[in-house]
């Protein structure tokens, strides 16, 4: 039988955290860039300018079809060519962290913009017909009337995209970049502690997750009476 | 930019000696990555269609057993998935069947492991969609079903499920795309499938952007003839009278 040593994990507690920090710093980045792109482009995507709509779902497609793993891969051979050439960025910035937040953001915006998109087009057409009938411009009546009621209905929604996208983050394990998950891999390997740490990983994210989706529900009943 | 394009790269002889070409080494990839895909559906909607009628029958333990394995495999990500089936659990079992299973070759531990956890995890998400679907019928049909005589699981099998199936297609049709796309995570356990050949073709041809645009471009395609099938399938399956129907 296996004998576990749980000895190795109170030690590299730090260590762990400053993974988590990571781990988190991705997440939030990402859901609010990605909220804030998400409805640019599924405001683009409604748009009655045809080459807008048509851009906002090629992006949404393209985006949608391909793994993860190869966006953050695509990312990370990109960007280095890009921060040289458009922003000047001092030399210990980690270039992982910085296309791992992007390669997130823009990954995720995709599909935040689906659930946006989705929002939008539950509002009744009548309060659209109001707005412009009060003398609403087009993007008056979106800031005013349709989308504080859209994202209203949405919150759930958004708030599990972003459980499912910190449970995604960790997939920065094939950039190298030290997460919460790979540090504790890298520690594993190290110390040949690999099938501790893993579990302890996979009971990190398990507890975070069913809390942070417990609370979600919660949430969700309150604001549905 | 001044990168050289070249996609005759693909045709030349792999520098390894293997008597194959970089071509071959793609298409390796692309096999693994719909063997693998296709192996774990079969595990995903037998696991999702097992415990989603588990969770809506009457008895509380079964129906909470079927509660226990969403919430499980649902709130652990993906990769650290693979991680346990693939490095944890070979250590957790009897020594002997350790053993035996760390003595197979490399290939064959890395698939079935991959095929497993991949299939486990997307029976997590097809439970959801079973259970959604026979939720969704008309309560009428169940009573009805009972009343004409039918047991509990004549009832599933000739009314609830046939209808419910009917009804998650499009669910469905979705996560047969995303096990498509989560298969590239088992690239992090050593399988050679396609997205894990990007890098290695990109490695040893020094030719990065057409690797990873082959490769990129494949998994849209696979896309496309998912899309295309499920279409297919849902054409063929709707009932005359339901909504889209004949």
């Amino acid at each position: 039988m296996y004998q576990f040593n749980w000895s190795g994990i109170s030690s590299s507690l730090p260590t762990l955290a400053q993974g988590m920090l990571i781990t988190v710093q991705i997440t939030v980045a990402a859901v609010i860039v990605g909220i804030i792109w998400g409805t640019m482009l599924a405001l683009l995507r409604l748009s009655p300018i045809k080459p807008l709509a048509w851009f906002a779902k090629c992006y949404v497609t393209i985006f949608r079809s391909i793994p993860l793993v190869m966006v953050l891969l695509w990312f990370f051979l990109l960007v280095p060519q890009l921060l040289k050439s458009l922003l000047d960025l001092p030399p210990d910035v980690d270039i992982r962290f910085v296309s791992a937040i992007i390669a997130f953001s823009l990954f995720e915006a995709a599909y935040y913009s689906e659930i946006i998109r989705a929002g939008i087009q539950s509002v009744p057409r009548g309060q659209v017909y109001a707005a412009n009938a009060l003398g609403m411009t087009y993007m008056q009546s979106m800031r005013l009337v349709v989308l504080p009621q859209a994202f209203r209905a949405m919150v759930p929604l958004l708030l599990t995209q972003g459980i499912v996208l910190f449970q995604d983050t960790a997939l920065v394990y094939v950039i190298g970049l030290a997460d919460f998950f790979r540090t504790a891999t890298n520690i594993g390997e190290r110390d040949g502690q690999l099938v501790e740490m893993v579990l302890f990983a996979g009971a990190c994210y398990f507890v975070i997750c069913l809390f942070a989706s417990n609370l979600v529900r919660r949430f969700q009943k309150r604001y549905s009476r | 930019m001044s990168y050289q394009w070249n996609w005759d790269i693909l045709l030349s002889a792999v520098s390894t000696g293997e008597p194959t070409t970089y071509l071959g080494w793609f298409i390796d990839g692309l096999t693994a990555t719909v063997t693998l895909s296709l192996a774990a559906w079969i595990i995903a909607l037998i696991a999702g269609s097992l415990f989603g009628i588990l969770r809506t029958l009457p008895n509380k333990w079964l129906s909470s057993l079927g509660a226990v394995y969403v919430a499980v495999f649902r709130n652990i990500p993906l990769i650290v998935q693979f991680f346990i089936w693939y490095f944890v659990l070979p250590e957790l079992v009897s020594p002997s069947l350790g053993d035996w299973f760390k003595g197979l070759p490399p290939l064959i531990q890395f698939f079935s492991s991959a095929v497993v956890c991949l299939g486990l995890f997307t029976g997590a998400r097809v439970c959801e969609q079973v259970r959604t679907g026979i939720l969704a019928l008309p309560p009428g049909q169940k009573n009805a079903a009972l009343a004409l005589g039918f047991t509990l699981p004549q009832t599933y099998r000739y009314v609830l499920l046939p209808n419910a199936y009917r009804i998650i297609v499009p669910p469905l049709t979705s996560e047969f795309l995303n096990i498509f796309k989560n298969s590239a995570v088992a690239s992090t356990i050593g399988l050679l499938e396609l997205s894990a050949q990007a890098r290695q073709l990109s490695d040893y041809t020094a030719h990065t952007y057409e690797s990873f645009i082959i490769v990129t471009a494949s998994y849209a395609l696979i896309n496309l003839a998912v899309m295309l099938f499920m279409r297919w399938v849902e054409r063929t399956s709707r009932l005359p009278g339901q909504i889209g129907g004949k």
